[in-house]
């Protein structure tokens, strides 16, 4: 055991590759999610159209499939990721996939009085949806996004297959260095765990004050949600 | 007989105050000048196989008030959507002011109308819902300064003047900061017809404004939008199932079933005298209820 | 470089049956999943408070670490205390296990659902633990959860490429083996993906299917 925590340094290294995967898959998710969300509200038929194929084309191919098609496939037509590229990449499409689903379900389920309130108003059509719709859509969309946040930081485990040294491949390099198999995993995952309940604390916040925003009481210890496999939009 | 004996004995609970006196002088916050009347000739509404109005005429004079009356289902709340653009005519035409509100003219025709068409003509009208319908993400402040501020263009200032004389008016100046959610119903009306009136618009639809509301509710915010027509010059459509207050708040009343107008008169005389069958029929089951 | 049509037919029978592996991993696992999820569900409402409390961590730590590591874990770890498992058997397990604290979430929320109504008039009638559990309780809870469950065997068969990292052999590793003996990528992980996305286009509508036959009563 003390051997594997001599390895720390190493350990630590792992660790800070998979935040940053973690954090760069995600900005990209979210805009990715933002765009074809709210297409796949919009009223116009090719918006929707657009929505559905980004949706069912990157949900539908796993992380690590996508990932492989870009590293290992892609390269021979041409077109050539460095690994961080490739992982980053994959994990935003396949994520924003299912943000997207959060988004259009969130846009929807802002009841339609609101919308009606806003033409009553004279907004624009993209008044409405920035300054009414909007912002009360993020408050529905915060559970299921704390949730996708999760499942992207653990995906960001297969990025070690295509060679890169996050977590999960310096724990492969340390259980080769000690021989100390359990611990060594036993550690990593204690750290992956974490790292994920700090995630979830900063999206809690999150989720307060967009509730304070809307002059809601904050539910109090409202556990971590069903997660949402496929899509997770809240119906 | 007329159901002038209806109104509750309960007294207005304080933060409701009934017939808040209107702000005078300088400030006048109501919309004032020239209104528009409204015109609508053949219009058609249909929901799926669903006729809701079957080749609907009917005007209604500038600066007049007018009350619908009927059954659920006759037409009434489709007449003020269609008059807020928030649904479309299936034919026909409805003009407010000389100028077509569904359609719009290009190359001599007659076209249904784009969005542009339809920012230009809601700029007259402005609209009560039954629920409220206010932003939840927004203060009162913001509710009321939102449209000024991004539809007609004012500065933060002025828009915040104004804001502030409609909410003395309607009695809530105190909560200016609260989020709708703090408030009761009643006061959630009162900020909507403040918010609505802060457009500035000629003609107010009122769609059934106090149904939701609590009983000892209604009659302050009846006795505030009753001061606001009096007031002002406004165009006003309102449906209400309250027939003292279509009684006190209009000239006209027009009683409505299954999308036509049955019956149509000043307010004495449908309430007092009517002559339709119907209409007394539904005005038994409305004084009985 | 082109797509070779020649190369695509020569790779199918591989690629068939790597199919065919991912396909019994995943509903072995979904079969685990869906057993030991519902265990989980039911020792989390025992009256102890430490088996509540421990299952519940448990349950939150499998749920928030890669599955990829909780593989390792499963295939290398414990051989060392003595249970060695083929590669197949530990992928099969590990999908298992970790979905299983899914599936007890959904179940969960499923028993949360069934009125308060149920429980009271199922008191009312005086009826015995158990039947008020397998008489009306579940099954209520389990119909109206069968269109999320659902959802959870299209995740899994997603996430199966995983256990390549433990030299299962299923339809990526096969593409993957097969792509590093002729160095020629581009078509079988290209048709790899193709599945991927054919497979779950039609399974999720089929949960759509699933959802407006059981979701209202």
């Amino acid at each position: 055991m003390s051997e594997v925590l001599d390895s720390h340094p190493q350990l630590l290294q792992g660790a800070w590759i998979t935040v940053q995967i973690t954090v760069l898959g995600a900005v990209l998710a979210l805009v990715l999610a933002l765009a074809f969300g709210v297409a796949g509200a919009a009223r116009a038929v090719w918006m929707r159209a657009v929505n559905r194929l980004y949706v069912e084309f990157f949900r539908g191919a796993a992380a690590l499939v996508l990932m492989y098609w870009l590293f290992y496939s892609l390269p021979l037509v041409g077109l050539r990721f460095t690994p961080m590229a490739a992982a980053v990449l994959a994990l935003g499409l396949n994520y924003g996939a299912y943000g997207a689903e959060v988004v259009r379900g969130s846009i929807n389920a802002v009841p339609k009085a609101q919308y009606e309130a806003a033409v009553a108003l004279n907004l624009r059509p993209a008044q409405r949806m920035r300054r009414v719709i909007l912002p009360q859509a993020v408050a529905l969309m915060l559970p299921p996004f704390g949730n996708l946040l999760i499942e992207l930081m653990k995906a960001t485990a297969v990025v070690s297959l295509v060679t890169i040294a996050d977590l999960t491949f310096r724990a492969q390099q340390i259980q080769a260095n000690t021989g100390e198999t359990a611990a060594t995993y036993a550690l990593v995952l204690v750290v992956y765990f974490v790292i994920a309940q700090v995630l979830q604390r900063l999206v809690r916040l999150l989720e307060h004050r967009t509730e304070r925003m809307l002059g809601r009481r904050p539910r109090r210890g409202a556990l971590r949600e069903v997660p949402a496999p496929a899509g997770g939009a809240p119906r | 007989m007329p159901p002038t004996d209806t109104t509750p004995a309960v007294p207005a609970p304080e933060d409701d105050v009934p017939g808040v006196p209107l702000a005078k002088g300088a400030a006048d916050p109501l919309p004032h000048g020239e209104a528009p009347g409204i015109r609508f000739e053949k219009v058609v509404k249909r929901f799926g196989g669903n006729v809701v109005l079957r080749e609907l005429d009917f005007t209604v004079a500038p600066g007049e008030r007018v009350t619908l009356i009927g059954p659920s289902g006759s037409g009434k709340t489709t007449i003020l959507r269609l008059l807020m653009t928030l649904e479309r005519v299936d034919g026909g035409i409805i003009r407010v002011g000389e100028r077509p509100l569904s359609h719009m003219e290009r190359g001599g025709r007659l076209v249904p109308a784009n969005e542009r068409h339809l920012h230009e003509m809601r700029k007259q009208i402005g609209m009560v819902f039954q629920q409220f319908n206010l932003f939840p993400n927004m203060n009162v402040l913001r509710n009321l300064t939102e449209g000024p501020v991004h539809v007609l263009g004012l500065s933060r200032d002025e828009a915040v003047e104004r804001a502030r004389g409609l909410l003395d008016m309607v009695g809530l100046a105190d909560k200016i900061e609260a989020h709708p959610s703090q408030l009761s119903g009643g006061q959630q009306q009162r900020v909507a017809i403040a918010r609505a009136l802060a457009m500035r618009p000629k003609v107010l639809l009122l769609d059934e404004v106090t149904s939701a509301l609590d009983p000892e509710l209604v009659v302050g915010v009846q006795d505030l939008l009753r001061d606001i027509a009096r007031q002002s010059d406004l165009t006003l459509l309102c449906v209400t199932h309250e027939m003292r207050f279509a009684r006190d708040i209009s000239d006209r009343v027009l009683m409505f079933d299954q999308g036509q107008i049955v019956e149509e008169g000043p307010p004495d005389q449908i309430f007092g005298e009517p002559r339709e069958r119907r209409t007394r029929d539904f005005l038994q089951a409305v004084l009985a209820s | 470089m082109t797509w070779d049509w020649n190369y695509t037919g020569e790779i199918l029978p591989d690629l068939l049956n790597g199919l065919r592996v991912t396909v019994v991993a995943t509903l072995l696992g979904y079969a685990i999943a869906l057993v030991l999820g519902l265990a989980w569900t039911l020792l989390q409402r025992t009256p102890s408070r430490l088996v509540n409390g421990t299952v519940r961590w448990a349950a939150e730590f499998i749920r928030s670490t890669p599955l990829l590591v909780q593989l390792f874990f499963v295939f290398y770890v414990l051989p060392s205390w003595g249970l060695t498992l083929g590669p197949l058997t530990a992928g099969i397990i590990g999908l298992g296990l970790h979905y299983s604290t899914y599936t007890a979430e959904v179940y969960r929320a499923g028993i949360d659902d069934v009125p308060r109504g149920q429980w009271e008039a199922a008191t009312a009638l005086n009826l015995p633990r158990r039947r008020v559990w397998l008489g009306v309780v579940l099954p209520q809870a389990v119909r109206r959860v069968v269109p999320t469950l659902g959802n959870y065997l299209i995740a899994m068969f997603k996430d199966s490429p995983l256990l390549l990292a433990v030299n299962v052999v299923e339809l990526l590793g096969a593409a993957y083996q097969t792509g590093s003996r002729t160095l020629q990528f581009l078509e079988p992980i290209t048709i790899v993906g193709v599945l991927f996305i054919a497979v779950s286009v039609l399974s999720s509508l089929l949960v759509r299917r699933l959802e407006r036959r059981y979701a209202t009563y």
